[in-house]
């Protein structure tokens, strides 16, 4: 565990995120994740996030090391789209006995290994480490390496045990892992001044695609999502891209600033929530890519899309302003997609009566700030009972969060939108904000509200 | 008789099993004013959530000790009592229920006696009982987890009694019932005059009210007075096989004799459920049940030409495997099966084989079926192999209604013949001009021609 604890430290250390500079070296040294109160926590585990951060290359096969509870209880329920390869919905796992247990686990994963070569032939095999099998001390890297060796394919060991902390943590590892393992091991087959690398994008429900048609226009590349509707061969060879885009979360910092550090790829950190912010992510890859030597007409011609899709945007929007002018909404998601959800709410006229900080930075919450104003409504840790209150007082007219707190809203009569992992719809890019305005409107006015709130005639009145 | 197939596998593909710590936690989930809580890591917890969440679309209950690599290591006392110290503070349950999951019982936590050192510690947490079962998640499957937790419940929970409440019957309710199943065992009692008391009960916690005030527990469930009068009660009824160690511990404890009904789904299954509740009543079958019977048979009637000789495939645990499959088999069905864990039914299963398996082997076996039935994992085999698929267990994550969906009862058989004879109906073939054209290759092999 020697080269786990190694790595954790360094992902702690990471010089690029702000929040993590503003420590002393004794603080810093302990890691971003708060300790976790026993009887009062909420979240998944490292082995969670890096699921979440890798599951979205397509055509490898992920296999899960553990007992049943960390794969059986988890397996395809997350989003993230595909425009080919399915391998990725499978769900593999060595579901450990008691056997195992005691004598450990390493020859069922390396059996495991070679059945998924030659049942399913993918270009590479992800194992991904749990808790039980690193605690028996289940060295899958070895194992991984041995493998490798053996059949001739990638086996990658993803060590991000569920007990090291948090899923922000996996994502970490997970960019760890391929930095690795897979970035830089395979060459793309030609290359173009504007391949970029878009990092930390996931393409659920599709968001991708909301994006992609724009930079397809403008003539831009995405050499690799990482890892978005990626294939491995795409990721592989990555550290060819021209520039790179880190979305707007702190997930996957450790990859776009190692990259840079490596392979001299510039990135920015940017969103595609919003108009804003989405035309703001346009201007600065063509920036990047010129500054890379690609021509320098591209800032012109990506201007011009920028004036016509903000145009054509702001004419499909209208209609609505009107019908959402002064509603409220209480947002609660994780992090820093908080601002940029925020401003993009706001561009059409949308009230933030609050909004979560949990897991924010403090350059987050400035953010937050700047663009909501002094009376910023930042809840650092609101309780579903708080919530539900302010809903059902009606002090808010509409919930945006993720799925588990949708009871909450739902249960106390109010709207409820879903803006996390297991959304269904895409609200990326120009298009994504007109569907995620259309979606709330939808909520906020559908005919049932009226009704679940009247109370039955005998309730009402003694009949 | 079934033969039983254990995978020969090291590789699990596309799981069909669930962890036993979740299955714990859910039967906790049907206790009133409960709060479940998982002996692990987070994750755990989370996962357990989220699944239960979406098939619900409830608000879920459900607690971590939060254990990271250094408690574990360290051993997880502290947690342990960190955690029921602050949701004693925070939610006040009246009972909760402690699971530990593979990683505290690899590491060995002696629970027990960790439990002991905090009952010395805090006598202010003396009147919420702590019910726990070891649920290391690398042994057995879901619904042993369920089965654990119920023992444990009426073991530490149920008092013996010296007074017998006549009309009051226990109900031990395995995990393959759903809340609509539970609603419509509870009305057939109720019909007889009887009281019943149901454990778990999800029919009042998970069954989709909508409460006036938000709780940090579960809300409706069986009551803990409810529990400790079980053995007041004349007799039980354990409904799958599941239940049965519940069942002896309680008769043990109680005197309270039991009745297991191995399955509900069937007319002579619940001819059987009646024909009890009548002698433990004295009372006559209502006209409601023999109308429902009637409609029941004339459904059989009207579906059995759809039914029979069509292969089915069937992967469910143990128990709903048992239930659906013996009901299919009566239907005139061939039943293809594949369950998660070992259960003495499986042997008289009525197929050639069972296998202990994963959805990759039923989606072999499935192969040439007419139907898939399975959780809503099924789906991608489903689109494989292109056949009518229905959505039976936990977790159905991808249709909406899992808590009412209705398998028991006459009422709940009729509409399970014509669902199912309905999905038969519209894959139905046409017959075409080359129907009964060999195909190429056959006519060679001098093999039949085979519908497709
Ligand atoms: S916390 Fe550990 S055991 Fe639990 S799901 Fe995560 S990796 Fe698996």
């Amino acid at each position: 565990m020697a080269t786990l604890a190694g790595k954790i430290q360094q992902v702690f250390d990471e010089p690029a995120c702000g929040k993590n500079q503003a420590k002393s070296d004794k603080e810093r040294k302990k890691g971003c994740s708060k300790q976790l109160q026993p009887g009062a926590a909420a979240g998944g585990c490292a082995f969670d996030g890096a699921k979440i951060a890798l599951q979205p290359i397509t055509d490898v096969a992920h296999l899960v090391h553990g007992p049943i509870a960390c794969e059986g209880n988890s397996w395809d329920n997350r989003g993230a789209k595909s425009s080919g390869a399915r391998l990725y919905r499978t769900g593999f796992t060595t579901d450990i006995n008691e056997t195992d247990v005691v004598f450990g686990g390493e020859k069922r994963l390396f059996k495991s290994i070679k059945e998924i070569l030659d049942k399913y032939d993918p270009p590479a095999v992800f194992v991904y480490q749990t808790c039980v099998t690193a605690l028996i001390g289940d060295d899958i890297e070895a194992v991984c390496k041995a493998a490798s060796a053996k059949f001739g394919k990638p086996v990658i060991p993803v060590n991000a045990p569920g007990f090291v902390g948090s899923k922000n943590l996996g994502n970490k590892l997970a960019g760890e892992a391929l930095l690795d393992h897979v970035i830089g091991t395979e060459e793309p087959a030609y290359t173009t001044p504007y391949d970029i690398n878009i990092i930390g994008e996931y393409n659920l429900a599709g968001e991708l695609w909301q994006v992609k048609p724009l930079l397809d226009e403008l003539g831009i590349r995405i050499l690799s999502c990482i890892s978005g509707d990626a294939r491995y061969h795409e990721v592989a060879s990555s550290h060819r891209a021209r520039a790179a885009m880190m979305v707007c979360s702190k997930a996957m910092i450790n990859v776009a600033r190692k990259m840079e550090e490596r392979y001299g790829i510039p990135f920015f950190e940017g969103s595609f929530y919003g108009i804003s912010d989405m035309s703001d992510s346009l201007r600065q890859i063509a920036r990047l890519l010129v500054e890379k030597g690609a021509p320098a007409e591209l800032t012109e011609r990506t201007e011009a899309l920028i004036r016509r899709e903000e145009a054509r945007a702001w004419e499909r929007l209208d209609p609505y302003r009107e019908r959402l002018a002064g509603k409220r909404v209480l947002l609660i998601t994780g992090g820093v997609k908080s601002w940029s959800v925020v401003a993009a709410l706001q561009e059409v006229g949308l009230e933030i009566v609050g909004t979560s900080v949990k897991k924010s930075t403090k350059e987050d919450k400035e953010r937050i700030k700047e663009i909501m104003g002094d009376d910023a409504h930042m809840f650092d840790d609101m309780t579903p009972r708080e919530m539900y209150r302010m809903l059902k007082e009606a002090r808010a007219d509409i919930m945006l969060s993720g799925g588990r707190s949708q009871f909450v809203a739902l249960k106390a009569k109010m709207p409820w939108l879903d803006i996390n992992q297991e959304r269904h719809h895409a609200y990326a890019g120009y298009e994504g904000m007109v569907a995620l305005v259309r979606e709330i409107e939808k909520s906020l006015y559908n005919p049932i509200w009226e009704q679940v709130r009247t109370p039955a005639p005998w309730d009402a009145a003694p009949l | 008789m079934a033969t039983v197939i254990t995978s020969k596998k090291a590789c699990s593909v596309n799981p069909l099993k669930m962890s036993q710590p979740i299955g714990a936690a859910l039967a906790f989930l049907g206790l009133n004013r409960c709060m479940p809580l998982l002996h692990g890591s987070q994750g755990c917890t989370a996962f357990g959530l989220v699944l239960f969440v979406r098939h619900f679309r409830e608000a879920i209950p459900l607690q971590t000790t939060a254990m990271n690599e250094v408690a574990t290591i360290l051993g997880g006392m502290d947690n342990v009592e960190q955690a029921i110290v602050n949701i004693c503070n925070r939610a006040r349950p009246e009972v909760i229920g402690l699971c530990s999951t593979g990683l505290t019982e690899t590491k060995g936590d002696d629970v027990e006696g960790y439990l002991k050192l905090i009952r010395a510690k805090h006598p202010e947490l003396d009147g919420v009982p702590i019910v726990y079962v070891s649920t290391p998640d690398y042994k057995d499957a879901f619904q042993d987890g369920w089965s654990k937790a119920v023992t444990g419940i009426v073991r530490q929970l149920a008092q013996p009694a010296a007074v017998r409440a006549e009309r009051q019957v226990n109900v031990l309710a395995g995990s393959h019932l759903t809340p609509g199943d539970l609603e419509e065992i509870r009305e057939m009692a109720e019909a007889f005059g009887l009281d019943p008391i149901l454990v778990p009960d999800l029919s009042g916690s998970l069954d989709g009210h909508i409460p006036e005030d938000f709780s940090p527990t579960t809300l409706g469930g069986t009551r803990l007075e409810q529990i400790r009068a079980m053995g007041a009660s004349r007799a039980t009824i354990a409904v799958g096989e599941q239940m049965r160690p519940a069942a002896e511990a309680l008769e043990q404890k109680t005197g309270v004799p039991y009745t297991l009904f191995e399955r509900l789904t069937g007319l002579t299954a619940n001819d059987r459920l009646l024909a009890f509740l009548s002698r433990e009543s004295g009372r006559q079958v209502p006209d409601k049940y023999r109308r429902q019977r009637s409609q029941l048979v004339d459904a059989m009637l009207d579906g059995h030409f759809f039914f029979g000789g069509k292969r089915v495939a069937v992967g469910a645990e143990p128990d709903l495997l048992w239930d659906v499959g013996c009901w299919l088999a009566e239907m005139g069905c061939e039943l293809e099966a594949v369950t998660t864990a070992h259960s003495p039914l499986l042997e008289r299963l009525p197929s050639a084989e069972v296998t202990i398996g994963d959805l990759e082997d039923l989606e072999r076996l499935a192969h040439g079926c007419d139907l898939l039935i399975t959780h809503s994992h099924g789906r991608q085999a489903a689109e494989r192999l292109g056949i009518p698929f229905l959505r039976m267990g936990m977790p159905t994550f991808d249709r909406l209604g899992a808590a009412h969906r209705l398998s028991v009862g006459y009422r709940g058989t009729r509409d399970l013949v014509f669902e199912i004879g309905n999905l038969f109906l519209a894959n139905a073939h046409d017959n075409r001009p080359d129907t009964w054209t060999p195909a190429k290759e056959e006519r060679h092999a001098g093999a039949p021609a085979t519908a497709h």
